[in-house]
């Protein structure tokens, strides 16, 4: 080590040869993704029709939204698992305000200023008094989606205003609906601040090593809260397309969603460990789970046992690379 | 540090005192020694999970799959039992403790073998256990009227003043008890907690024990599987949904860090205890159920709060590492 030269010039990134892009992870995604659509598309009459393909992209947009945030905060080291309790209480304060006869523009800025709110108190916690996210955002779950309760009960809120109902079930061109477009641009602006931002790296820094960002003069835990308050505000976003769709508001709105959006985030090739995962692979992943939902609901597979699949998907996607790997170093155990 | 750790489980039970203190103020009967003795029948089943994900949590792992686990050994054992009535129920129970250590061994086997994050492989797995039991029941539920009687009634069985469930609970919390503080596995589990890398030098096999802890979780997620069906006397898919939350939520309140190496059988069983003699009191005081979820929520809340604080003061790294995580 001590008598090699330093080298003169370091190069900005490292030599990215051909076969690493076709080796990386979002590649193995696409290919899972085209074998799923062909799979699907042998599988079904129904399937290769532009409304059908349409009508897909509803069951991953909401969610693909909250994991595009959440992807963000994971690479940072910490995750959020309230997230589809935001929907919900979000979702009752438009309900609230819908009561006292507020209009769509007011309706949609509750919805969102509630997410930030939220994902402003998530941060809070987590940055300030120094506490282990996974546990706080267990406890804000169970208290945002309880205050949803408290006020909701087993009631439901409904006369939700026309107007309203474009952004869930509105389309921008043809078949292309509000949330689809929404949910591109984006990722568009996700992808473009997680890769092409001094942000971005700042990012993906913290997870790989905190301490040695906060010696670096990293505002670590500014970060973290933007990223957090960033959170809140997208789950604050898919509450008001979930609203709009359904119409109505219960308590139990939501209910599951943060352990898809994280299956989405994992799946994409994040590492649940911080530090690594791409705005293209959750992409990618979203599609992926939208497909395989949909594929299977046109063949009516109930949805129970699509979430066998799901889950497979997530352990056998993560699992396929370690086993090839050590099957080509020959030391499998 | 033994001190230490009974000082913080001493708060809870003050804090659990104090509680059932302002409940008989509204409702006089709260602390008569049988309500007492019914609201810890009623928290048996979450106090024996929280156990089980105790041990999982101290090494650092965390086992979301418990309550898909338990639904669907609790549906094998309901299906077994209305197929062949004449099945002993202490055979079901070896059965229950079967099913649930195969479910626990998969985890173990993904996380030790493959090296994949314990709270990815059990993220998979909890969807993957819940689909698991719609496909062996086929949508269909299990009544009451199809299950034996001494299916439903053992659990019920009064047995020197207590019902059996209570008795399974209290036997299960000393198992837990002489395995952590007697044993070498017991010491084993706290010192990955502490120490992953000093623990492979002291000689752990830090991948074994993680599979070991896992089906402990696994044979109590199975356990309870039995335990929750004949209480409740249904199986369906939708037995324990989400309830895996709930279990972690005891352990937290209880003061076990999610960090790893912190923790003891007496905090996850008052923790455990914290959340029953909530959800027991509030109908009694006239407060709506729908307050429930809130009240837990800032329960976790406050435990993280105050059992951070007490990390700090004691000047551990384990926090700091925490949050490095």
């Amino acid at each position: 080590m001590t008598d090699t030269p330093a080298p003169r010039h370091i190069p900005d990134r490292l030599d990215k040869p051909l076969s690493s892009a076709i080796f990386s992870w979002e590649a193995l995604l696409v290919v899972i993704a085209v074998l799923i659509f062909a799979v699907n598309s042998f599988a079904s009459p129904y399937f290769l029709d532009p409304w059908s393909l349409s009508d897909l992209t509803f069951n991953f947009t909401e969610k693909g939204l909250i994991a595009l945030a959440m992807a963000l905060l994971i690479i940072s080291g910490e995750v959020d698992l309230s997230v589809a309790a935001i929907v919900a209480l979000a979702s009752t304060m438009m309900g609230m305000a819908v009561q006292a006869g507020a209009g769509t523009p007011v309706l949609m800025a509750i919805g969102i200023a509630v997410g930030l709110g939220c994902g402003a108190f998530n941060g809070l916690l987590v940055t300030r008094l120094g506490l282990p996210s996974i546990v706080v955002t267990i406890g804000t779950m169970s208290l945002f989606r309880g205050i949803a309760f408290i006020i909701l009960g087993d009631q439901a809120y409904k006369g939700y205003p026309e107007s309203f109902a474009f952004f869930g079930q509105g389309y921008v061109w043809w078949v292309f609906s509000f949330e689809l477009a929404l949910f591109l641009v984006a990722a568009l602006i996700y992808w473009f601040v997680l890769h092409r931002t001094s942000f971005g790296r700042r990012v993906f820094a913290i997870g790989n090593n905190p301490v040695a960002c906060q010696f670096s003069g990293v505002r670590v835990d500014r970060i973290k809260f933007i990223l957090f308050c960033l959170t809140g505000l997208m789950s604050g976003i898919a509450s008001v397309l979930i609203t709009s769709r359904l119409g109505s508001t219960r308590p139990s709105i939501a209910q599951g969603y943060e352990l898809e959006a994280i299956t989405m985030v994992v799946l994409g090739g994040v590492s649940i460990l911080g530090g690594a995962g791409s705005i293209l692979g959750v992409v990618l992943a979203a599609f992926i789970m939208g497909l395989v939902t949909f594929g299977l609901g046109l063949l009516n597979v109930p949805g129970i046992v699509m979430s066998i699949f799901i889950g497979l998907l997530l352990i056998i996607v993560i699992a396929l690379p370690i086993v090839w790997r050590r099957l080509r170093e020959g030391r499998f155990a | 540090m033994k001190r230490f750790l009974k000082y913080r489980e001493m708060w809870l039970l003050a804090g659990i005192v104090v509680l059932v203190g302002l409940i008989s103020t509204r409702f006089p009967g709260f602390a008569d020694p049988t309500n007492l003795r019914q609201v810890f029948n009623d928290t048996s089943i979450l106090m024996i999970l929280a156990l089980g994900q105790m041990v999982v949590i101290l090494t650092r792992s965390i086992d979301l799959s418990m309550a898909s686990n338990l639904c669907f050994t609790g549906m094998v054992v309901a299906m077994l039992n209305a197929a062949h009535p004449a099945i002993p129920i202490p055979v079901l129970i070896v059965i229950a403790l079967a099913v649930g250590l195969v479910l626990g061994a998969i985890n173990g086997f993904l996380v030790w073998r493959l090296n994949i994050p314990s709270i990815v492989v059990t993220l998979g797995t909890l969807t993957i256990y819940r689909g698991a039991t719609f496909v062996v029941s086929g949508g269909a539920w299990v009544n009451a009227d199809q299950m034996s009687p001494d299916f439903i009634n053992f659990q019920r069985t009064a047995f020197l003043g207590l019902p059996m469930l209570s008795w399974i609970a209290i036997i299960v919390i000393a198992l837990f008890f002489l395995v952590m503080t007697r044993t070498q596995i017991g010491r084993s589990i706290y010192a990955i907690g502490v120490n992953p890398t000093a623990s492979v030098y002291a000689g752990i096999d830090v991948g074994r024990t993680k599979f070991i802890v896992f089906c402990i979780s696994g044979m109590i997620g199975g356990l309870a599987g039995y335990l929750w069906i004949s209480r409740y006397v249904i199986a369906s898919v939708e037995v324990a949904n989400g309830y895996e939350l709930n279990i972690i939520a005891a352990c937290v309140i209880g003061g076990i860090s999610m960090a790893g190496g912190i923790g003891s059988v007496g905090g996850a069983v008052l923790g455990a205890l914290f959340l029953g003699i909530i959800s027991n009191a509030l109908p009694v005081i006239n407060i709506s159920p729908f307050w429930q979820m809130a009240i837990s929520g800032s329960a976790i809340i406050l435990a993280v709060v105050l059992n951070a604080r007490g990390e700090r003061r004691q000047g551990r790294i384990i926090l700091r590492k925490a949050e490095a995580a």
